[in-house]
Parts: structure tokens; sequence; C-alpha cells
């Protein structure tokens, strides 16, 4: 009986199963948590209106433009460019219309204000590319119509505010003509441009705002030229350095007439020495120029005479100026000083009283402050309160109000370089008595309501409460390690040198860390951070170490720039150490090895093809010189076409010599022809994937091995005509080519082409397959390939005598010197969208069966099952195949709304995926990144290792309880019968 | 000519949806998406102001851009030759559309849908389908709640206690006798023999 009713139990277990893997709407963020970035602020407009909530909307550099809750820094709604629509500038037209100007301002759109619909969209052309300026006049009317007017691509245009029509429009054609400012003084009906020409002359044109007319055109030469910076100190007056930057100019053009003043800098300020750049600003009357480290602000008082106002060594930011009543103008000005920062606000023309003096302090992780964006408010007694949003270097958003910090935003986030995991520290013994019953109450509780709302008897305030249990659940956002490994930290490097750690549990941030090591310094001017490794991984013993990173960056944009690394603690976010290096760092290999503390070894090499070893210990060399001949590597140059195999010599010669540097040795290289492919993706293996068996049985009993080598490389190639944009070329012009590359010997496995086919290539390689897209030029379509490759000469181990006798070859030793005797399979579906990103997903053992995870355009991530990629489909897969669960073959693979990972929600400008094994065999942990991060739990075959979150103890406890009480009433019932059995 | 090609855009703009006006630098597409109105979907949750989030990407990325409330869209400055058009929109399926622009005779201009090879004869876009992300759930019933492991389990347990003891009287009395022998000889444990109660006896 208990058999049947296990088998039973089974069968409807099973008939439960549907085949897709699929959430209910109220299970959303029980797993999955999304959060919301736009990327560091360029420019900011605050919106004025009186009536409704108070907003500001931004332009950012990911381009971005979105609409901000001034109250609690939240997204109203938010729109993201393509990746060539750069916003030039934004401004709010009418009170209700968000204007943007990008794309090197050929595109001119206009949004609502309220719901951020786009309302109309204008499309200016020029004779050519010119710096681009967008004006909003706030009275200037044109035919009853306010307008816009815009200066883009060499021409100046007048746009209507009401639907984007272009009012007229005045090109300057004149060649060298450089656009510097467009003026339209308030209140005026003349729009002035000003620029320079040739290397020395200054231009002034004045335009008639209503008609386009030029009504006045002037030039004036100065022999010994301009820097292009200038700053606008009055309507009628700009300040600009001349080309040795030790001269200051004033140009006024006041009524059409240019004169010039120059006053040498070392006038002003005695200890001036080497050239000044003057910081653009627009605040009436004042600007400020930076020599060295220190900053001058310097006011224009009539007639072109200046004087020094203030000197400060502090790193400065400014905003430009606010009009806040009657003739007044009021700025911000900031200066960061240490653990604090100093926020005045001044007149423009009283520099020496100050409207608020603050000092604030300033979270040390957070940097510098690069921008300040002011507004200001009435208050009750009708004075004026301002408020100032200021960026950080970290690119994080903050809103100061009243000497507080009233919200922040960690908009770094938004982008992301690199992300690696980390495990969080084990659980401490000792949980005192109240708090398990406590725990176990609230359990019960927590499942009484539950089994409530299953029966249908819960009232609203108890789904309510249900709902909030399931996303509160402590359990998640513990800061300890579990039992199934859910629990992670998250880490990420962003392009602003900032290190965070994210709870895999509720993305929270843990901590984050500005490196330091990264500052801005003599010797490292301008440093990139380029990856994270995982450096230190403690668990068979070093139990006791804290986990650590390695960030590996460059001083500089060129790529023979000095690296510099760096290694952080995981566990506290601080800084352990950073070493700047004397090389470059041109590829990094993580090796297999680690030494007693746990410390893996790195392998960095530099353009000069030597390999350096770090740590930099005697132990690790120790190790290090027993493998030294097990260590190959390769190095693709795309430029050329060629890829290099390369193998360690010997130590380094020559004045190089040291002990943890060594020569190396080309080995084979791979020579593509130039003048018929070019090299647009290379994918190999990730290091860290398991695969838990090499056999594969297939339908009628047969076992295929597969050819599982670390050391497959896949190369794409197309014709160098159809590496453009889609449908740049014609199908018979363009081909896509591609490799299983053996990366140890250079031999090519297997080699493929598509005619007709062009990139982009996204490909993603695991176990013994890879599955590439790319586009189909023929069909018009999207495409996916898969080619799987199976080793041949393990093939005739299917005799059940020969493995008995032990007369097969399973285990003699592979070696990637004996020729492989490789098959491989391909097949080729459509797919229907263009896609960003690709990965698989991994787990613990390698037994759960594996899902693609597709970035498509849309920003979504879709869970293909493997199995739809699976070279043996096909039209009538016969019984057995059938019974293996082989789908029949379809030309296209289905796109199934409820497979996408990230449901109805959007990863803006989604960039990588990246997939980590939980310890629970069945699941996996996704991180989806771009402007937005997803996180979520996969579990590609169910979780069949574990019961499900919303599994019903009480019904368990209920049933069991039930089945006690009718044993002893059956027990009862039977007793007596025996009893009336015997009385008979 | 800028004058002629805005020309071109307002007429195209007030009659019909079409594809392309020349210009100097390149070509611009016109279109329009057309998403069904609120009441046809199956459930009503579509928002007001759903026509700002949709997107429109040419080839991929290249270009993106977005609509206006009554569903048109605009790429400008687009060279000749074969382009993809694909629209993001939550909540909807669309097909991406393929539009050719000849370089020898401007002004021909072709458009179909990738996935069904519908030919287009003028760029409206819809939607195939619909989508949506989540499982419907089930409404409680208590065919459900028997249908789960607990509910056979219990169902079955009550079958073996109330409807077996019935067979078994419905049996006729030798019959009973030599199978309760049988059993005895063979030594398997009655329910009776299990309890604490049976082995009183």
């Amino acid at each position: 009986m208990a058999i049947r009713s296990f088998l039973l139990f089974l069968l409807c277990f099973y008939s439960s199963l549907s085949p897709v893997l699929s959430l209910y709407e109220d299970q959303v963020g029980l797993m999955d948590w999304h959060q919301q970035y736009i990327g560091k602020v360029k420019q900011a407009v605050f919106s004025t209106q009186k009536t409704g909530r108070r907003r500001v909307i931004v332009s950012t550099e990911e381009n971005v433009i979105a609409s901000l809750d001034l109250r609690h820094g939240e997204i109203f709604w938010r729109h993201l460019f393509g990746s060539n629509d750069a916003i030039d500038g934004i401004d709010i037209g009418l009170g209700k219309y968000v204007i943007t100007l990008s794309s090197g301002g050929s595109i001119l759109r206009s949004w609502n204000l309220p719901d951020g619909q786009m309302v109309w969209e204008s499309f200016l052309q020029g004779p050519k590319h010119s710096k681009s300026f967008l004006l909003v006049p706030t009275n200037m009317k044109i035919e009853k119509d306010n307008a816009i007017v815009v200066f883009s691509n060499g021409g100046l245009h007048a746009v209507s505010c009401i639907d984007g029509e272009v009012l007229w429009k005045k090109d300057f054609e004149a060649e060298s003509f450089e656009v510097q400012k467009v003026i339209n003084p308030p209140g005026s009906d003349l729009i002035y441009v000003v620029g320079f020409a040739a290397s020395s002359q200054f231009e002034m044109y004045q335009i008639n705002a209503r008609n386009g007319e030029l009504l006045k055109h002037e030039s004036a030469t100065f022999s010994s030229g301009f820097l292009r910076e200038v700053s606008l100190v009055s309507s009628d007056t700009i300040v600009a350095l001349d080309s040795t930057g030790s001269i200051l100019l004033t140009i006024s053009f006041q009524n059409g007439e240019i004169s010039f003043q120059q006053t040498p800098i070392s006038n002003l300020y005695e200890e001036f020495s080497g050239p000044a750049v003057i910081i653009p600003s627009s605040v009436p009357g004042i600007f400020a120029i930076k020599t060295n480290a220190v900053t001058i602000f310097i006011r224009v008082i009539g007639e072109g005479k200046l004087e020094v106002v203030e000197k400060t060594n502090h790193e400065i930011a400014v905003s430009d100026a606010l009009p806040i009543s009657e003739g007044q103008q009021a700025f911000a000005l900031i200066q960061n000083a240490g653990s604090e920062i100093h926020l005045a606000v001044k007149l423009a023309h009283d520099w020496d009283t100050n409207l608020l003096k603050e000092s604030i302090k300033m979270d040390q992780q957070r940097g510098l402050v690069h921008k300040v964006f002011i507004n200001n408010y009435i208050r009750t007694d009708r004075s004026h309160g301002f408020r100032v949003l200021i960026v950080m270097e970290d690119h994080s958003l903050l809103l100061l109000q009243q000497g507080l910090i009233v919200w922040s935003r960690e908009d770094g986030l938004a982008s992301i370089i690199d992300v690696t995991t980390s495990e969080l520290p084990l659980e401490r013994d000792g949980v005192s008595v109240a708090k398990v019953e406590h725990s176990l109450f609230e359990w019960l509780k927590g499942h009484m309501l539950k089994l409530k709302g299953t029966l249908m008897l819960a009232s609203p305030e108890d789904v309510a409460a249900i709902q909030s249990m399931r996303l509160k659940s402590s359990e998640k956002s513990k800061m300890t390690r579990d039992h199934n490994g859910f629990r992670k930290l998250l880490i990420v490097l962003t392009r602003a040198r900032k290190l965070f750690a994210l709870h895999t549990g509720d993305g929270r941030i843990v901590w984050s860390h500005l490196l330091r090591s990264l500052h801005k310094s003599e010797a490292c001017l301008s440093p990139i951070g380029l990856n994270l490794y995982q450096w230190q991984v403690p668990h068979h013993h070093a139990m006791d170490e804290n986990p650590s990173v390695l960030v590996i960056s460059r001083c500089g944009p060129s790529s023979d720039a000095p690296g510099v690394l760096s290694f952080v603690d995981t566990y506290t976010g601080k800084e352990l150490s950073s070493v700047s290096l004397s090389h470059d760092v041109a590829q990094v290999i993580p090796l297999p090895y680690t030494d007693s503390t746990e410390q893996r070894l790195h392998l960095l090499i530099d353009s000069d093809k030597h390999a350096h070893l770090y740590p930099k210990t005697s132990e690790a060399l120790n190790i290090f010189k027993h493998e030294f001949s097990n260590i190959y590597w390769y190095s693709v140059e795309g430029h050329n076409g060629i890829i290099k195999g390369h193998v360690l010599k010997c130590k380094c010669t020559g004045d190089m010599a040291k002990d943890f540097c060594f020569d190396t040795r080309e080995l084979w290289s791979v020579v593509f022809p130039s003048d018929s492919e070019k090299i647009i993706a290379t994918v190999t293996r990730k290091l860290n994937e398991v695969v838990h068996t090499q056999a594969k049985v297939i339908a009628d009993q047969d076992v295929m091995y597969k050819y599982i080598s670390k050391n497959l490389l896949f190369v794409a190639t197309v014709a160098p005509k159809g590496s453009g944009e889609v449908g740049s070329v014609t199908p018979e012009e363009s081909w896509l080519a591609a490799y299983l590359i053996d990366t140890v010997t250079g031999r090519i496995l297997h080699r493929v082409t598509h005619h007709g086919a062009q990139g982009p290539v996204h490909a993603v390689f695991s176990e013994n397959w890879v599955v590439y897209h790319y586009f189909n030029l023929r069909a018009h379509r999207y495409e996916m390939s898969v080619i799987e490759i199976y080793d041949q000469s393990r093939a005739d181990n299917k005799d059940v005598w020969k493995l008995v006798l032990g007369k097969h070859n399973l285990t003699s030793p592979i070696s990637l010197f004996s020729r492989p005797e490789v098959i491989t399979k391909s097949q080729s579906y459509f797919f229907t969208h263009s896609v960003k990103a690709i990965a698989v997903t991994s787990t613990a053992k390698g037994i759960t069966s594996k899902q693609l995870l597709i970035g498509t355009i849309g920003d979504q991530v879709l869970a293909l099952d493997k199995r739809f990629l699976d070279p043996r489909r096909s039209v009538n897969p016969t019984q057995a195949e059938k019974e293996e669960g082989m789908i029949p073959l379809t030309d296209s693979l289905p796109i199934i709304p409820q497979s996408y990972v990230t449901h109805a929600l959007r990863v803006e400008c989604l960039r990588g995926i990246l997939t980590v094994p939980a310890k629970l065999e069945s699941t996996t942990l996704v991180f989806a990144h771009g402007v937005d991060l997803f996180f979520t739990q996969l579990a590609p075959s169910r979780t069949y290792d574990s019961l499900t979150e919303d599994f019903n103890y009480a019904l368990l406890l209920i049933t069991i309880v039930a089945l006690v009480a009718a044993i002893f009433v059956t027990w009862r019932l039977s007793e007596r019968k025996e009893l009336q059995d015997k009385w008979r | 000519m800028a004058a002629i090609s805005r020309l071109f855009l307002l007429l195209l703009m007030s009659t019909a949806p079409l594809f392309s006006s020349g210009s100097r630098n390149g070509f611009t597409i016109n279109g329009r998406v057309k998403i069904p109105q609120v009441g046809f979907g199956p459930k009503g949750f579509a928002l007001p102001g759903r026509m700002s989030n949709v997107k429109v990407i040419l080839n991929g990325g290249q270009n993106v851009t977005f609509v206006r409330p009554d569903g048109y869209f605009s790429f400008h400055n687009i060279p000749s030759g074969t382009h993809l058009i694909e629209v993001a929109a939550m909540g909807y399926f669309f097909s991406p559309v393929r539009v050719d622009f000849s370089a020898r005779n401007p002004g021909k201009v072709q458009a179909a849908l990738t996935e069904n090879r519908r030919g287009l004869s003028e760029l409206v876009l819809e939607p195939l389908r619909e989508e949506h992300y989540y499982e419907v759930r089930e409404p409680f019933s208590i065919m459900s709640l028997l249908k789960s492991p607990m509910g056979l389990m219990l169902g079955f347990m009550l079958v073996v206690a109330f409807f077996m003891p019935k067979l078994v009287e419905s049996m006729d009395a030798e019959e009973m006798r030599r199978v309760q022998e049988e059993m005895r000889g063979q030594g398997v444990p009655s329910l009776s023999g299990m309890s604490p109660g049976g082995a009183r006896n």
C-alpha cells in the first residue's frame, strides 16, 4: 500500500508539472529585484510650476532623460536614447514641455512634462557639424507661437514650441567659423551668435529673432589667437584667454561694436605661472579661471576692468545663475574640503555677502563634487530658500536643502563595467531561545494566513499581510551564508571606479568603496577601472580569512598605460593594499592554482609579451614553477586578424630581470586572410563551469561522448564589407565563418561558413556546444546556430563486455597533442529579435539541464531551453526520440511570453547577464545589468530538490493530523467491531 | 531642398503613413505604430500612457526613436539599402519589418513583415499578438485541493478505512474464514495486530 500510494503521489506530482517555467503575478518580488537608475547627470532643469508635484528634469551621460520627484528622488518617467543619440541640451518650454536636443544637434524632441509622452520630433539639417546650443527664451513670440532657438550643424533655427515646425533658418556657411555662444539678451528681439574664425578672428552676428534676418556682422582680429573656451559675463561681454593661456581678454560687443581689453593674469595674481583655463560658467559679472591647483574668481567691474575676489586651493563647483527677483541673480558655489563640503549661495553682483552658507558632512566614498544645480523656493515668511542638486565623483545624485541631504541616488550603478560574486560570512552559533519561540509563533501565524489564502477565506487585509510578509521575509536578506547558497554578495565595479557590494536577497548596497589608489594623482592622471577577479576565496583551510577581490585598472585611456592592482576585502569593503605596476596589463590569466591562504595565482601579460606572476611570494613562485610547462594561453589581435598561442619560456632577461617576470614564446598562430575575413567575436567556456558527465545517452540506448575541453575557442569572422550595420551589404558579398580552435595546439577542429550572413555575432560556449546569433541577409531575419562537438575516439566504448573486462579507453589520459577524432553536429533556426547579450545557466554540479538566457533588443531576458537548440532535432522524431524529450524541428525558435525571466520589467540598456550557481543543484542565480539592474533565481528544470516558496506547510500539518485522527478513529471502530464479534 | 523635403514630409503626415522622402543626405522613414485600443484586451490592463513606452529600433540599435501620441514615428538620414525595423513595446509581440530602399530608382520602397513574410502597402505596424508575462492563477476549487498530493493521500486512506471493510463484509462467511486462515498462516499482520490495542487482545 505504501508503495502504491507513493506511486500515486509521484504520478500526480508529475502531472502537475507544466512544460514552461513561469511566474504568477503575485510572485513578483519574491525571488527577484529590479532597480532603476539613470547614470551621471549632465544637465538638470527644475520645473518651476506652481501647482502639481515638483520635479527636476535631468539628462545623463547614459543618454537618459528623466523626470525625478524633487521630494524623494524617485523616477516619474524616463527615456533612454540610442547609443549614438547623445543629449546635447535640455530645457522646459511653456512650462509643460521638456525640449531635448540630441544627436549632435540634429534631433529636437519635445516631451509632455507630466507623463513623458513624446509630443513632436524635428530633424534639423545644416551644412556642417558644429557645437550645438539650445535656447528656450521665455517670451519670444513669432506669430503667436513661442519659439525655441537652436544652433546646430552650422545653422541657426527657430522652431515652434507647439508643433516642432521650423519657423526660420539661417545658415552660417563660413568655413572656419566656430560658434562659442548664442545669446538672447532678456527682453530683446535680438540674437547674438559669437565665435571664432580661423585662429585669431572674433566674429559676431546680430540676428533678428523674429525672422532670422542678419542685422549686423562684425569681426575683429586679435593677433595672438584664442583658447577655445569662453565665459559669458553679461549679455554683451565675454571673457576668453589668449592662445598662451596667460592673458585674459574681455570682449565686449555692445551695439554691434567689438572692443578688446587685455589683462595679463600676472597683474591680478602675482604667483601666476603656467597656462590657465577658464571654468565655463554663466554667472553675470563673475568668472573663474584655474591655474595649477588654484582656482581664482574674478569680478568684472565695468569697462573691462578685472578684480580678483577670491582664491582657493579647494576643488570647486559653480552652478549657473538663477534669477530670484527683479535684477538679482543667485548662484551656488561648492568647495570640497576633506570630509565636508562648503556650500555658499551668493548674489551675482555682491560677492561678499552670502545668502546661505552651510557645511555638510559628506561620505568620503562619494569623492568630490563635480556639478551643482541650484533652485529656489519661497519660504512661508517670504524669504528665499535654496535647494541644490549635486553630482558627485562616484556619479551619485544628491539633493541638499537646509544643510541636510534630503535624498541621494546611487546612479553610479547605471554604468557597471564588471561583476563578480562573493560568499557571505558563516553564521555564528548561539541563538537566543526567546527569538526562536518568537519566530516559531510568527512562522505558524504566517502559515495559518497562507492557508487562509489558499482556502479563499482571507480578507483583503489578510491578503495584503500575506503579500508583504512574503516580500519582506527576513530570511533572504540576512547577512550570513545560507544552506542553499542563495544569499551572496554581488561585487560590482562601475565606470566611476567605485566598488559596490549588493546583497542578492534584496539588492541593497552592503558597502561601497571609491578606489583610493585610483584617485587622480601625479602618477596616475586619468585612471580607468578594467576588470574584477576573485583573488581569495577561502574555503577548505584559511577559513578565518576574509575573501577578497582583485581590481585591475589602468592609468589612462591608451592601452599601454601602466596598470594598478587593488585588493579589496569583500566583507568590509576595505582596500587591503594596492600596487602601482611598472608595466601595462594586456591580458589577465587567473591560474587554477591557489597558495596556502587560498590566494589565486594570476598571470598578467603585458604588451611586450612578458608574463608577470602575482602574488609575489616565494610560495606562489614554487607552485608556479611546478606547473611551468603546463601553462598555455592565447591572444587575439582583432585589428590584423591573428590569433596566437603562447607558452612560457624562461625568466626575464635584460634589465627587466626579476623573480616574478617571465619571457614567453609564440607557439602557434592562425592568420585569417584580411581581405576576406575579419574577427568579430571570440568566446570560450567559463573557467569555473562544471560538467557532470561526458557521456550523453541518446534514444536507441546509444552513447555519445561529449568533447569537453577547456581549451576550445569559438571564433566568428565576417567578410570585411559585412562588418557594418545590418543591411549595408548584399547577401552575395557577405559571409560568416565560425571556427572551433584548440588553444593549446592551434588546431582548427571545425569550420563552417554561412553564406549571406552578417554580424553582429553574439555567442555563448558551454560544455561541448556553442550557440551563436547572427543576421541572415537572404531571409532578412536573425538566426541562431548551434554546434555540438563529440569525441569519436571514445565512441566504440559501447560494448558492455569491454567495460566489464576493462578493455576500454575511458581512463586513458586525454592529451591535446594527439589528434582528436571529433565529429560535429550543427543546426540553425530563425530567431525573431535582435540580441544584446547571451548567457547560459550554470549550476553547482552541472546535472540540471541548461537554459539559454537571451537579452533581447526590448531589454528583456528570455529563457530558452537548450532542447530547442539540439542539432539532432528532426521534423518527424522517432518514438524513441520522442520519449527522450526531443522537440520536433521547427524553422524558428519559439518565444513564449511566460518564459521571460524579467517578466513585465525591462532592464534598460541591457549590457550583460551573469549566471552564478547556487549550492542547491536545481537553482542558478541570474544578474542582468545595464542602466537598470535585475536579479532573480532560476530553476531550469524546476526545483526538484527543494520545496518551493509557496509550499503549504499548514496543509501538510493538517493532513498529518487528519491521518493520525483517522487512524485512531478506525482503531476504535475496529476494536468495537471485534468486541461485538466476540459477543456474538 | 530642405523646404521641399519638409513639405513632402508634412504631406505624408497628413495623408497616409508612407515610407520615404528623399533628401540630400539620405531617406526619411515615416511610419506608424498602431496598438489596439483599450477594451480589446482581455483584462483591460492597458494603461492610458503606454504609447510613451514604445520604442522603434532600426537595424538592431543603430537608431532608436519614439512614437508620437498618435503612433507616428520617423527615422531621418537613412542611407539606401535594406533595413530592419523592430518595435519594443511591453505586452505586445511585434514582428520585425524589412524595409528596402532602392538606390537605383529612388522612391521605390518595399516593406514586409519578416515573421510571416506578409508585404505591407504602408508602414503601419501592428502587434501580431499580446504577450502575457504571468501565469493566470487558477481559482480555488475543492477539486484542486483533492488533487493535491495530500488530498489524494487522505482520499486513499478514507477509501481503505471505510470501503474495504464493506467489501470484506460483502464476501460470504465461508470464504472470509478461509482468507483469514490463509492470512494467519502467512503471518501477515493485520491492522489490529499492528496497533497497540490489537496486541492487548
